[in-house]
């Protein structure tokens, strides 16, 4: 009974090294009602990326929309760059913040390039071209790479800037993400530029590193400029002193049908533009990712210090709830959890009816042609070697985000279990029985009918457990196309370092696994001829 | 219909290179007990599953009661000629009622189950047996229940390949003395394959020795016997430790 528990918890630890994650923090705000003069218009779709400041920023976005009278969705947490940017051009979203560096260097694939206005125009003008996608004028910060240290490494050996490093970097342990230490505009590049070279480069993630930095666990860590835990753990981010790192200056990223159809939500948002320096942010950041104040509220209070909106004194500073205990903090979320159940449970029961609608009469339809059979089953095993997000990615220019493409993406998943497994179970079902059946005259389809199928049962539900356990891990990661389910708690709380909030949705998560395999359990039993359950039972206890 | 119940004429089969039956010829009259002998790839499964079309053959021709196996549609063929697989074949996941009913009930008759109870009695089983699980019988047992099957639906062909070679000796000689029971009560003819010439000797009205796709000796036990045609023969029942009449 460990395999489920196993599948469930390799599929929220698939998420991590996609760095950071979605929401729930826009729940906390009601939505206004439009005027009834825009009523008939289709709500703007602000959507964000998977961490903190994107959280917020979409979320400054929507409230500033909805203070304007126009009803706004919120996807937050999407995927990553590939997803958002997929979902803006299909028009499944129509707003959300990016930066001009990541546009350059992971959009185009351009050569960085050290001036800020003119990496703006770069990507201004392919967006613009390539997609009818508009970045409005920058928010007014850079969020670009920041290399910090703890302030007790900066006093000794003196660390000013990337230089200062460059000199001891061979005595100190850098922790890194994955990401950076891969990428040209990352340490390969930086090491060049500077000759830096560190005792040792250990991949981190994005959740986990400055815990591991202050802890002593390595010495120099990767951030961004506007983190908030840079202030938390009091860390010394090193001047870029010969402007290595191109620049990432925030800005709203606009899609077609939007300018074409809303230009007041357009106007809207433009006003942002140049109102928010870094060391704003980066109190913003901080009061989410360090003071545990919700998103809804962090962006409103700095809407309304911005003038931008009109203050409100209804809202109540809701700091993350730190001494109550987890089982409180779990009945105080009952509501938001049973929903995410509920969202969950559609998101592995649809998926895995589907499946065996299509599988199971493609694997008998198989066994009956067993030449096309390996073919056939190899190009539905391929799917299932496609990366969860790359393959909830592929979905979005088909089906937009939301719980379409997760539908469809996790039934192409439960497909290959159910199809290998019945197909096996069915051909190697008895072969003195079906040699028998034959011999007395059953003809073919008599034989896989009353001999074959029923003697494969047990085979056939293996698939279709394997399947749903898979299903249920693999949901967690449709948080990220916006699909909700237990995902969503998991990918917020790793998007604003929230250990509760990523195990409220990860351990019903896994004792959904388990209950979803022990349902099976039963079903498989009745379904086993009775002769046969005892040989079943064995094999369970073997496994 | 006073014709041979099988009429076998130079039957060939190849499996590639292989030939496994060459230029074969073997009549087995209405009523007969015909035993086919030999060694491992001797030849003689293959010849057996000919005759109901399990395995297709090359050449020449096989006439099941005067008609041309060619003619007929195998599953048809197959329903009217009754089959005991060495290991029994009986279905796991059905209770010996419903596995002996198999052909009757195929063939869509309304007594399938009465039939089947019928059959069950006929080969000495006793009727609780009948709403047991195959696995709870013993291996003498469950090939009782198969003669049964290969009998239920009313069949005068029965084609035994190995029936009783799974077995410890005491069974194979109950299971032998029920076969010889069931040929008194009823016109079966039967066609028995079996690597054990006592065994051919103690049922078989005639005894077709095979030897690497050809006949080597066709004839009643006595005259086998007494009159081996080949030394090859000779060394069979040498071999076999059955005395010269």
């Amino acid at each position: 009974m460990i395999r489920p528990l196993v599948a469930a918890c390799a599929a929220i630890l698939a998420i991590v090294p996609n760095g950071t994650p979605p929401h729930a923090a826009a729940q906390a705000m009601g939505q206004r009602v439009p005027p009834p003069a825009r009523s008939a218009m289709r709500p703007v779709v602000v959507a964000s990326k998977p961490f903190g400041e994107s959280y917020l920023l979409a979320e400054m976005f929507a409230q500033l929309l909805e203070s304007r009278g126009i009803s706004v969705v919120r996807r937050p947490g999407l995927g990553a760059t590939e997803v958002a940017l997929a979902a803006l051009q299909s028009g499944a979203i129509d707003v959300y913040p990016e930066y001009t560096g990541t546009g350059l260097i992971a959009v185009l694939h351009a050569p960085p390039v050290h001036d800020a206005a003119a990496a703006f125009d770069t990507v201004q003008r392919a967006f613009e071209q390539r997609w009818g996608i508009r970045w409005l004028p920058p928010l007014g910060f850079e969020n670009t790479y920041a290399i910090a240290v703890r302030a007790g490494t900066a006093g000794q050996y003196g660390l000013r800037t990337l230089s200062d490093l460059a000199r001891v970097a061979p005595r100190l342990r850098a922790g890194l993400t994955p990401d950076f230490i891969g990428r040209a505009d990352g340490l390969p590049g930086l090491a060049h530029a500077y000759g830096l070279h560190f005792a040792s480069v250990r991949p981190l993630n994005q959740a986990l590193k400055y815990r591991a930095l202050a802890s002593s666990k390595v010495d120099v860590v990767d951030g961004y400029s506007t983190d908030g835990s840079i202030a938390r753990y009091g860390l010394v981010v090193l001047d870029d002193d010969r402007h290595f790192f191109p620049p990432y200056e925030a800005a709203a990223l606009v899609g077609a049908r939007l300018q074409r159809e809303d230009p007041a939500a357009v106007s809207a948002l433009t006003e942002l533009s140049g109102r928010l320096s870094a060391p704003v942010m980066r109190a913003l950041n901080r009061r989410v990712e360090v003071e545990g104040e919700s998103v809804a509220a962090v962006a409103a209070s700095a809407l309304a210090s911005l003038d931008l909106t009109e203050a409100k004194t209804a809202l109540v500073r809701a700091p993350r709830a730190g001494r109550q205990s987890f089982g409180a903090y779990l009945w105080q979320r009952r509501a938001v959890l049973w929903t995410d159940t509920l969202r969950h449970l559609l998101l592995v029961a649809v998926p895995l009816a589907a499946g065996i609608l299509l599988g199971l009469p493609l694997a008998l339809w198989l066994e009956r042609r067993r030449r096309a059979a390996e073919p056939v089953i190899r190009a539905v095993g391929l799917l299932q070697t496609i990366p969860s997000i790359a393959l909830l990615a592929i979905m979005i220019p088909l089906l937009g985000v939301g719980v379409w493409p997760a539908l469809v993406a996790l039934w192409l998943y439960s497909l290959y279990p159910i199809v290998r497994s019945t197909f096996t179970a069915v051909r190697d079902a008895d072969p003195s029985a079906v040699a028998a059946g034959r011999a007395l005259g059953m003809t073919p389809a008599q034989v896989l009918r009353w001999v074959r199928t029923p003697l494969a049962a047990p085979g056939i539900m293996a698939g279709i457990r394997t399947a749903a356990v898979i299903d249920v891990g693999t949901a967690t990661l449709a948080a990220f196309i916006g699909a909700g389910g237990l995902g969503d708690p998991i990918a917020t709380g790793l998007a604003l370092d929230d250990t509760r909030l990523i195990l409220s949705g990860a351990i019903p998560a896994a004792v959904l696994a388990l209950l979803v395999d022990a349902l099976l359990a039963v079903v498989e039993w009745w379904t086993t001829p009775e002769p046969l359950r005892a040989a079943a039972r064995e094999r369970s206890r073997d496994r | 219909m006073t014709g041979p119940a099988v009429l076998i004429e130079r039957v060939s089969k190849s499996y590639g290179v292989v030939r496994a039956l060459i230029d074969v010829s073997v009549e087995v009259p209405q009523g007969a007990c015909v035993a086919l002998v030999g060694e491992s790839g001797s030849g003689k499964t293959t010849l057996l599953r000919c005759i109901n079309r399990l395995v297709p053959f090359d050449s020449g021709r096989i006439a099941v009661f005067g008609t041309d196996v060619m003619r007929s549609e195998p599953v048809a063929l197959r329903r009217a000629i009754g089959y005991v697989p060495q290991d029994g074949g009986l279905l796991p996941h059905w209770r010996v009622r419903r596995n002996v009913a198999l052909v009757p009930w195929l063939n869509g008759a309304a007594d399938a189950s009465m039939r089947a109870e019928r059959a069950i009695a006929a080969v000495g089983l006793e009727p609780v047996m009948a709403d047991r699980w195959p696995h709870e019988l013993s291996g003498g047992q469950q090939q009782r229940a198969a003669v049964a099957r290969a009998v239920a639906g009313g069949q005068s062909l029965v084609l035994l390949d190995e029936p009783f070679g799974a077995l410890d000796a005491i069974a194979r000689s109950d299971l032998q003395g029920m076969l010889i029971e069931l040929r008194k009560n009823t016109a079966l003819t039967l066609v028995l394959v079996t690597h054990d010439l006592h065994e051919a000797f103690r049922l078989a009205t005639s005894v077709v020795v095979m030897r690497a796709g050809r006949v080597e000796q066709d004839a009643p036990p006595a005259v086998i016997r007494g009159a081996p045609a080949t030394p090859y023969v000779k060394a069979l029942l040498a071999r076999a430790g059955v005395e010269a009449a």
